[in-house]
């Protein structure tokens, strides 16, 4: 465009320092919430510009991990959200690829109910989710969880890759279907390593759909033995509900992977959340 | 001798060949659709278990009076359940919150958030950067942001406390935020739009940078302003991206629910919908009741989102 060097610094400027303070507001709880985790408890509520405590301690983590067991209700996450998430790609990449390559009767209904699916809250059928997990024993488990997790998850994941499979080239199957191959060789050897950017897509957005998931967990789970994450911590606020110190060292155990995740696979998130977003 | 003549046309070869091989694969639709059904079937009768069955019952349990306890008779009530939804001033009351959450959230959201694409939509050093750090909230679980939230808005010496206080000197002492309904909701506000913002960001600032960079040139050349350029040329760019992030924060909006639940649990008149439900459901069991609440709410919000659809389509072809 033509601007001169000065109104294009000044205009860099200007957009650098309101990017700034938006990125101050939005990040600033965060620093507060670390800040706190590292302070000795009695001084928990004090300056809160102050983000460098005096002295600083571990005590908070130290206690949380040990006599808290979230050691334990991390495991519990992670192994949920592992064995979920496995599920939930495998199941739906091969509906979508079905949806996307092959003839069969009945197609149109099945794909439509998928899509119906996609505008039910989860909320909405929380009531009746409970009485079926009660009629099939699945209450108060971990392994309960899963089939709940994955069911609700199909839906969208099997519509972001059916999307995806259909812009692989016809052409490669055929030439695939020329060689012999059938649908499981095609589905395994074609569509899923060309698909390898929805698979992470969808691989994140499981893994932190589950590693977060709360309302059904909360209303599933008693022991407390077989808490989550997400559970333990509203919980144990409950329970020390002046102890922020300690209970944001727990959210912090539970947001770092999350962070971890979003950090490194940042650009699959972008495509993941556009492409879902402006097709639904 | 290899003569060229011998190589017989690829394409003829490859179409025979495919017809050959569908061919044999036929008996072969009916190979095609026993292996789709094998590919279908294990996720879809799962899914069909926890959603399509449930959604169905949701309804069906919110026509009952349903009793909880196996074996005990639960009578059908027809339209009793809704009945009484409508005129419970609770559920009434619980509306209006969501309705007020919605209001302010949805607007503050859509304005920041095409604010800030708008910002981050230029080759500007370090904009992933930002659309990183912006995005933070976005991704990090409501449990956690909605107990951060509590502790800043905290009646003491909190965060929100300091920057009303002593910070703007808008109030002369502090102020206890969740002793009241309007002030817990500013708190449930503000974390529903600090959480939201980056994700609007983000869908907004895909559909900026679709848009030609050559549109702005020529309007540039043409003598347009920044907010002419805005106005005519991303504006009518973003109109599809503006009326799902819209019809999408709507949606979330009356499905509030977490942060309600854990930053002041609905006491002081905060009930939204979905808590309502919840402790209708799970703290006095009566499902019956909830069913028909979570069925009123779904029913609502798909008739809101259905009208803005219907709206900006309209307003999309005038």
């Amino acid at each position: 465009m033509v601007t001169s060097p000065r109104r294009r610094i000044l205009n860099y400027a200007i957009r650098y320092v309101l990017l700034a303070i938006a990125a101050f507001l939005l990040v600033y709880p965060f620093l507060y919430m670390l800040s706190t985790s590292f302070k000795p408890r009695s001084l928990v509520l004090g300056d809160p510009t102050q983000l460098i405590p005096e002295d600083p301690t571990l005590d908070n983590y130290i206690q949380v991990l040990g006599v808290d067991n979230f050691l334990r209700y991390f495991l519990n996450s992670a192994a949920v959200a592992v064995v979920s998430t496995v599920l939930i790609v495998a199941l739906s990449s091969m509906m979508a690829y079905a949806f996307s390559r092959l003839r069969f009767p009945g197609k149109r209904i099945l794909f439509t109910l998928i899509i119906v699916g996609l505008t039910i809250p989860t909320m909405m059928l929380i009531i009746p989710q409970f009485l079926l997990a009660r009629d099939l024993h699945l209450l108060n488990s971990l392994q309960g969880l899963v089939p709940f997790y994955v069911g609700t998850a199909l839906g969208f994941n099997t519509f972001l890759l059916s999307g995806f499979f259909e812009t692989i080239p016809k052409e490669l199957d055929e030439a695939m279907l020329i060689d012999g191959a059938g649908p499981w060789r095609r589905y395994w050897s074609l569509a899923l390593p060309l698909s390898k950017p929805a698979l992470a897509t969808c691989v994140i957005f499981a893994f932190l759909g589950t590693w977060d998931e709360f309302a059904w967990a909360l209303t599933v789970l008693n022991d407390v033995e077989v808490r989550t994450l997400p559970i333990a911590i509203a919980l144990f606020q409950g329970q020390h509900s002046t102890s922020w110190g300690l209970v944001f060292a727990a959210s912090l155990l539970a947001i770092i992977p999350v962070l971890i995740v979003y950090i490194v696979f940042q650009r699959f998130f972008v495509a993941g959340l556009t492409s879902g977003a402006i097709k639904s | 001798m290899t003569a060229p003549t011998a190589a017989p046309p690829a394409v003829t070869v490859r179409s025979a060949l495919l017809r050959r091989r569908r061919g044999a694969a036929a008996g072969g639709g009916r190979r095609e659709a026993l292996a789709a059904y094998a590919f279908v079937l294990p996720g879809f009768i799962l899914y069909a278990l926890v959603m399509l069955y449930p959604a169905v019952q949701t309804f069906l349990l919110s026509l009952r009076d349903w009793k909880i306890t196996p074996g005990v008779d639960s009578p059908w009530v027809g339209l009793d359940n809704y009945i009484r939804a409508f005129s419970d001033p609770a559920f009434l009351d619980s509306l209006v919150n969501a309705v007020v959450y919605t209001l302010v959230t949805v607007p503050m959201q859509i304005v920041i958030g095409l604010f800030l694409a708008i910002l981050l939509d230029s080759k500007l050093p370090g904009r992933v950067a930002f659309r990183v750090l912006f995005y933070l909230p976005v991704v990090t679980s409501w449990v956690v942001v909605s107990l951060l939230f509590r502790y800043i808005f905290s009646s003491d010496e909190g965060l929100a406390n300091f920057v009303t206080v002593d910070l703007l000197h808008l109030a002369s002492d502090n102020v206890s935020w969740f002793q009241e309904r309007w002030t817990s909701f500013i708190a449930i506000c503000a974390l529903g739009i600090w959480k939201g913002v980056g994700w609007s960001m983000l869908i907004f600032l895909a559909a900026l940078t679709a848009v030609p960079k050559d549109l702005h040139e020529a309007a540039a050349i043409d003598g347009a302003g920044v907010f002419k350029r805005f106005r005519y040329v991303s504006l009518p760019s973003i109109r599809s991206a503006l009326s799902v992030v819209v019809i999408l924060l709507v949606i979330g909006g009356f499905n509030v629910f977490i942060s309600v639940l854990l930053i002041t649990g609905g006491t002081n008149d905060t009930q939204v919908p979905l808590t309502y439900m919840y402790d209708q459901a799970f703290q006095f069991l009566d499902f019956g009741y909830g069913s028909a609440i979570s069925f009123s709410l779904t029913a609502l919000v798909l008739v809101v989102s259905a009208a803005q659809y219907w709206w900006t389509r309209r307003s999309m072809r005038n």
